[in-house]
């Protein structure tokens, strides 16, 4: 496809902005909007259970650019308007407020609607996606005494140890054996387990949730499926989100947990995804990916910016995300399988300070650094080939 | 070139480093990052550049002016 005249991106987070931005930096002088569902200019979602949350920064600081570099990407910001409706071949994208935007291509950055619980329809239950959220939350984390988190993934697991530090008494309660077993192995997860544990966190792992206890619409309590009821004046939800695909569901794309896109993150001609609600096929494992994570929104946003200006080249990254939790910074390059072998490869577990590799059936899947992260980063040659596309033919 | 990093920001990933290590580099005990050169010369302007646009915190800024 040669150069598209105007660049429609839906979704005005750190995917969609980059997008934006390295369409600019490849030369592309065309029309670009942008049109995104909430009122705020582009921010960052790491700090929303972090800095945000905690208080340690005000909202402002999450910013992603400063007003006057928005200005500079010479793109039209849409603001506080959802796309509502896709037309794929007219690459035309309907909003709530009735607004029609049209573009010679279109790409669909919309993210992840977190999942609820069923009847959690009740004050003092959250969810935690946006920067809103995350103000509401911190201002009820302010005053409540004791906050359940339900939800052991890396979300949760974050907010159970932000609340930590601002709540008396906080309960991780998650499905798993140890917060973040799918991301991190039983190993390291147990680690990590015993870092909130020991910080005063209480965990019910491999617990479920039977129900959200509430009086005259307010929660408090939850109560478990082994029959142990938790007091709580604050209640967070993390169990997962879901691609905000529903305004595509009558568009013809395919959808499959996520927007289903070819090896170049293309959904149909002059229509392509980024970010969180991208599932695309990875030419390295040779197999249908999504990733939920920062640096993923960035690259695939490179990788798709190249490809309308022509690239016409396959995405095929290591993938990488990183998470803190007290004083834990934990990295990965790569992706660990719940069975994969560790072998720890410099550094010391029980000092906190370690280098850890995941080999899978004798291939190098992963590498973890646990208070490593300069180290950890020289170390992700060693998983670059797993992921890299073959090269079968001179291209 | 002027480069301009927010240390309280970073969050160690690294991006930088794989991009330009010339002006980048991290601490060896949290990660964070260094910068090796304020106003690195021309030929390193590009890779500067790249690395504040996938910076995933946002904490490089380039001013092109000074």
């Amino acid at each position: 496809m040669s150069e598209p005249s105007s660049v429609l991106v839906v979704g005005a987070s750190a995917a969609g902005l980059a997008t934006v931005e390295s369409l600019r930096r490849g030369g592309y002088r065309g029309t670009v909007t942008v049109v995104g569902e909430e009122e705020h200019a582009p921010y960052d979602r790491p700090p929303l259970s972090k800095q945000v949350l905690s208080g340690n920064w005000e909202s402002e600081r999450s910013r992603l650019r400063t007003e006057s570099a928005l200005v500079e990407t010479g793109a039209e910001f849409v603001l506080a308007d959802p796309a509502v409706r896709l037309e794929p071949a007219e690459r035309a994208v309907h909003t709530a407020s009735g607004r029609t935007l049209r573009a010679e291509a279109v790409v669909l950055a919309t993210g992840l609607r977190p999942k609820r619980l069923p009847g959690t329809d009740v004050a003092g239950v959250h969810v935690l996606r946006t920067l809103d959220d995350s103000l509401r939350l911190r201002a009820e984390l302010s005053r409540a005494r004791n906050v359940v988190v339900v939800g052991d993934g890396v979300l949760g697991s974050e907010i159970a140890a932000t609340a930590r530090g601002m709540a008396s008494d906080v309960t991780l309660v998650g499905s798993q054996a140890a917060p973040m077993a799918d991301q991190l192995g039983p190993r390291v997860a147990g680690m990590l387990g015993e870092l909130h544990t020991e910080r005063g966190v209480r965990l019910r792992p491999r617990t479920g949730v039977e129900a959200v206890q509430a009086d005259h619409g307010r929660v408090t309590g939850v109560r478990l499926e082994t029959g142990e009821t938790l007091p709580a004046a604050a209640v967070v939800v993390a169990i997962g989100a879901a691609p905000a695909t529903d305004w595509l569901a009558e568009s013809g794309l395919r959808l499959d947990d996520g927007v289903v896109c070819d090896s170049r993150c293309r959904a149909a001609a002059g229509i392509y995804a980024v970010g969180d609600v991208a599932r695309w096929h990875h030419e390295g494992l040779d197999r249908s990916m999504r990733l939920e994570n920062r640096t993923n929104a960035t690259e695939q946003a490179r990788a798709v910016a190249a490809n309308l200006l022509g690239a016409d080249r396959p995405y095929a990254p290591v993938p990488h995300f990183w998470t803190d939790q007290f004083d834990a910074k934990i990295q990965v390059h790569g992706v660990p399988h719940a069975e994969s072998e560790v072998t720890v490869v410099e550094g010391d577990p029980a000092e906190r300070r370690f280098l850890a590799r995941y080999t899978t059936r004798g291939t190098p899947v992963a590498v973890l650094g646990w208070n490593r992260p300069k180290q950890v980063r020289t170390r992700r040659q060693e998983v670059v080939e797993t992921f890299s596309v073959p090269a079968l033919e001179p291209n | 070139m002027k480069v301009a990093v927010d240390e309280e920001k970073c969050c160690g990933a690294g991006q930088c480093v794989l991009l330009a290590p010339e002006v980048f580099d991290q601490r060896d005990e949290d990660g964070v990052v260094i910068l090796l050169d304020e106003q690195p010369s021309e030929n390193l302007h590009g890779s500067v550049r790249e690395a504040a646009d996938v910076c995933p915190a946002a904490a490089i800024e380039v001013s092109e002016d000074a």
